[in-house]
């Protein structure tokens, strides 16, 4: 029993992998906090309900025009299950009307209000503040 | 407030809370939970899946709240030393006493480990918690490296079997060490266990029966295992999964009666010699037996805790030791006294090696009762006859009709669900009984399968209910007047069949029409592609059309690979391919680095491609003649054929150059879900079009062709639809046969199980597709015709018009390429980095 007691104290120890690494810089960002807002591009190059990824210092960034909702969202591009920079390219939709985005590889649907999983997973996504001005969207960062 | 402690917080541990706090009256009772291991109670029964890539939180039983939620105090990682029963306390090996009123001892079952000359050394394991799961991992990563492949698992029972599946995982060769002369000796008949081995053994799993192991060979490590015959097996690692061994310390230190070969006695209340303190699960020694299933363990938590209430639920006399499993990929149900053979009672027994099927029922000589028997091979009939038995219901005039089907009729000799008792016991993991089921619609709490499962807990067990339960489910509906639908998800309130009709009669042709005046909210993953594929299937729309609701494969004309990179698949009709265009996909392979195998489906597929770099790669292959595989699609994917009469010595037509016609004809059509063909020149089916949507066969005369057969997790092979005809008598009815599949299946419906829930089966579809009953055989060739003159190649439309080029770039604001994607090497290839 000892050993087993041992073995459970040294798991608690484990060190970050790469992938978690990864995760770990996407981080939610609320309205509040924003210190810079990042000019991602012109609306025209976002297509309407669904995503286009953009890049930010070392971030990559998916952001969502729902244009029937007349609102727009943003979250990190990389799904958090299996760290792959796919969020973009999955299909938009809401669940009760919580606006969502499916993620391409194993339809895994996730808030883009507060990033929570809807499947019921542990899973959350980062999300980040958009805003439009004239015809140009910007993104918040705290850096 | 009185004092429930509950030591042990394993499945049943955690069952006995789950009741417990269920039950009205328990307000005033305070429970505290102590588990010795670090985690809360986990899903012991799936543990092997925690191999196949389940984290120890998927098997998890309850949420981090859960406990919190309900007031139960939970205390992991501490183990119970010992109790004084006189003071009713216990104490634990931090030194810490607590006092109860109630004591329920949970403390399952150890991993009984045989006195063998060297299992303690290295490389030697047990097979029962998720600690011992992690260390065998590890420890089989460290001789992977050296080189070994092969491990060995001491016994051959259910737990055992369960442990060579799991080596088998870990990509070690594994060899069932069993020292009875046959598999499962508990469950299974001789004749079964020959089944059940033969299957196993043509896995490449070597089975060592008869055999006693005398010691353990190696030095600090395991090298092998030598036998009482003097003979070694060399294996470089040992998971002893021999049987279960009550954890019983606890009783011991405290005197309560405990049985010669282990296990706390327990009464029909399941209390212990000492009434404050009860036992339950695999502890408890109940009649002279432990039981080491779930379904008791289960009721023995409901009855300790309805007797710590002060209800009166006992223990039932007979416990039903009945199970059906999936060990290893075969199925294998037991149920009843599986072995009863005497004056009184007859086996009736159906053997074929042919297709390693087992069946065995016993049944009483005047043949009126069921009571008991064995399934190897398929265990489809599991649940029929296991309610058959339990509810002691009549049998058929012919007994035998119970396995091999009532030969000449429709339908089942098992019955439906309709057919139950209220009493009987739907699933036996959580104790449903049919009434409860149809209670909870008729008075309304539930009204969905998925309200009944959340009321009822049925199906939450093992699962192997859920068809049952389904039924019971619509058939109650329906009997309520209710209308049942298979909707397609939350936005619409119909099947994909009315939407068909919807979209076809309205002549809508975008998707926010649709949702805008027959929906509701912003769509989903689910619908937008349904009705894309819809729009598709009427207008022979390509993908290029309805880019955003387009499920994400179609959007990108591409499939999604791991790493995020796509895979191009171009088409190579019937498999045939001159020298020049083999060069030419080799050619677009180096250039832009692609991973190359050879698909099932006789073409190439070429792996790791960039978002970016698809356009590029298309607009070489479309230069060079090619065009799109379709393989992202729900549609057409190949025509698979063998060479045919203009090589082959056997062959009886031209199978090639039919099945290049097929394919050509039905290409870029979308359909609910992917549909495979395949050309056989002769009976030696070397094309294996029977495992496929439709499969044409030569023969003396003609054709025969065969519809509604699949591959993938559930094998079918195709039906006979009509013989020897001729091809144009082919075309007429495959035209008829997809268009109707196409119009009336369910989204993500292969052909094989549309057919299984068409009403009337194959003799339905027969009227219908030939003889007209329908009176749209008309209407269907029309339809197929439109789609087939009017294909496009997607790709090639793409690279003609730049606008629709747009998409193929991962930033939208840098030409970048993703730099998150990495490669590792693999053979002579490369591989996306391991997840």
């Amino acid at each position: 029993m000892a050993s087993l007691l041992l073995r459970a104290e040294l798991g608690s120890e484990k060190k970050l992998n790469p992938m978690e690494e990864l995760l770990n810089q996407y981080e939610t960002v609320n309205l509040s906090a924003v210190k810079t807002w990042f000019k991602a591009g012109n609306i025209k190059d976002f297509p309407s309900n669904r995503g286009g990824c953009i890049k930010y210092k070392n971030k990559q960034i998916a952001i969502f025009n729902f244009e029937r909702r007349n609102e727009w969202y943003a979250c990190q591009n990389a799904c958090p299950h299996k760290m792959e920079m796919v969020l973009s390219r999955g299909i938009t939709g809401s669940a009760d009307g919580v606006p969502k985005i499916a993620c391409p590889m194993h339809k895994k649907t996730f808030s883009l209000v507060d990033g929570s999983n809807l499947n019921g997973d542990d899973y959350k996504i980062a999300t980040y503040p958009v805003k439009i001005e004239g015809d140009e969207v910007f993104v918040g960062f705290l850096e | 407030m009185i004092n429930v402690i509950v030591v042990g917080n394993g499945m049943v541990g955690y069952k006995f809370c789950e009741k417990f706090i269920s039950k009205s009256g328990q307000e005033n009772y305070q429970i505290t939970v102590f588990g010795e291991e670090p985690r809360r109670a986990y899903d012991r029964v799936h543990l092997s899946e925690y191999f196949a890539g389940k984290t120890a939180d998927d098997l998890s039983l309850s949420t981090t709240s859960w406990y919190e939620d309900n007031n139960i105090i939970l205390n992991t990682s501490e183990l119970i030393t010992d109790i004084n029963r006189e003071q009713k306390t216990i104490h634990t090996h931090l030194e810490k006493t607590y006092e109860y009123d109630y004591l329920v001892l949970a403390t399952g079952s150890a991993a009984f480990v045989p006195p063998i000359d060297g299992v303690e050394k290295e490389g030697v394991f047990v097979y029962r918690t998720i600690e011992d799961l992690d260390a065998i991992m590890a420890y089989a990563k460290k001789i992977k490296a050296n080189g070994s492949t092969e491990a060995a698992v001491l016994g051959g029972g259910l737990l055992g079997l369960e442990a060579a599946k799991a080596v088998r995982d870990l990509g070690l060769n594994p060899h069932v060490v069993e020292f009875a002369p046959r598999l499962m000796p508990r469950q299974l008949d001789k004749g079964a266990s020959d089944m059940l081995q033969s299957k196993i053994e043509e896995l490449n799993i070597g089975i060592h029966l008869n055999k006693a192991t005398q010691y353990i060979a190696g030095e600090e490590n395991i090298k092998g295992m030598m036998f009482a015959d003097d003979e070694l097996l060399n294996v470089d690692m040992l998971v002893i999964s021999a049987g279960i061994k009550p954890r019983d310390e606890l009783g011991r230190v405290s005197g309560l009666e405990v049985g010669i070969r282990g296990g706390i006695v327990v009464n029909n209340k399941m209390q212990t010699s000492d009434p404050s303190i009860y036992a339950i699960g695999e502890v408890a020694l109940y009649n002279q037996m432990i039981y080491g299933l779930v379904a008791p363990g289960y009721e023995m938590a409901d009855v300790a805790a309805e007797q710590i209430l002060k209800g009166d639920k006992t223990m039932r006399e007979t416990i039903d030791m009945s199970t059906q499993l999936k060990l290893i990929g075969v199925e294998v149900a037991s149920f009843g006294d599986p072995f009863i053979e005497n004056e009184n009672v007859t086996a009736i027994v159906y053997e074929n090696k042919f297709s390693g099927i087992y069946k065995r029922i016993n049944v009483t000589k005047d043949g009126k009762t069921l009571l008991g028997g064995i399934l190897v091979g398929d265990s489809s009939d599991y649940n029929g006859l296991f309610q058959i038995y339990a509810n002691a219901m009549a049998l058929p005039a012919n007994p035998e009709d119970l396995i091999l089907g009532s030969r000449g009729g429709e339908g089942s000799t098992l019955g439906s669900a309709a057919d139950l008792p209220d009493t009987a016991v739907i699933c036996s993991c959580e104790n449903v009984t049919k009434g409860a089921i149809c209670c909870s619609l008729i008075e309304g709490t539930a009204s969905t399968f998925g309200d009944v499962v959340k009321l009822t807990k049925a199906t939450s067990g093992c699962g192997g209910c859920k068809p049952m339960v389904v039924d019971i489910v619509k058939a109650t509906q329906k009997s309520l007047g209710k209308e049942v639908k298979d909707t397609i998800c939350e936005h619409f309130n119909y099947t994909r069949q009315e939407l068909f009709d919807i979209v076809k009669i309205n002549k809508y042709t975008n998707y926010y029409e649709v949702i805008d005046h027959h929906g509701n909210g912003d769509g989903c993953e689910v619908c937008k592609p349904v009705v894309a594929s819809i729009f598709s299937s009427i207008y022979n729309d390509t993908a290029n059309k309805h880019v955003t609701t387009q499920d994400t494969n179609d959007r990108f004309l591409a499939n999604i690979q791991r790493n995020g990179t796509y895979s191009v698949v171009p088409r190579v009709a019937g498999g045939e391919i001159t020298a020049e265009k083999l060069i030419v996909i080799g050619e677009v392979a180096k250039q832009f680095d692609l991973y190359t195998k050879i698909t099932g489906a006789q073409r190439v597929d070429l792996f790791g491609a960039h978002l970016d770099d698809l356009p590029k790669i298309w607009k070489i292959l479309i230069d060079n003649g090619f065009e799109s595989g379709h393989a992202y699609g729900k549609s057409l994917r190949a025509v698979k054929s063998c060479v045919g009469n203009a090589w082959c010595r056997y062959g009886m037509d031209d199978s090639a150059g039919f099945a290049i016609e097929l394919e050509n004809r039905y290409k870029g059509i979308r359909a609910p879900h992917k549909i495979k063909g395949g050309v056989s020149a002769c009976i030696r089916e070397c094309a294996e079009a029977r495992g496929k949507d439709f499969g044409l066969i030569a023969v003396e005369g003609g054709w025969n062709l065969y519809i509604c057969g699949n591959g993938g997790a559930n094998p079918k092979h195709a039906v006979l639809l009509a013989e020897q005809i001729d091809k144009a008598t082919v075309i007429k009815y495959l035209d008829r046969f997809l268009m109707y599949y196409i119009r009336t299946a369910g989204p993500l419906v292969r052909t094989a199980t549309w057919l299984d829930k068409l009403e009337g089966g194959m003799d339905y579809l027969k009227e219908v597709i030939i003889f007209d009953r329908l009176g749209i055989c008309e209407a269907l060739e029309t339809e197929m015709d439109s789609l087939v003159g009017t294909f496009e190649c997607e790709w090639k439309q793409v690279l003609e018009k730049p606008r629709l080029m747009k998409r193929f770039s991962h930033f939208v604001n840098s030409d970048e390429k993703d730099d998150n994607i990495e490669y590792v090497p693999l053979r002579d290839q490369k591989m996306p980095r391991p997840w």
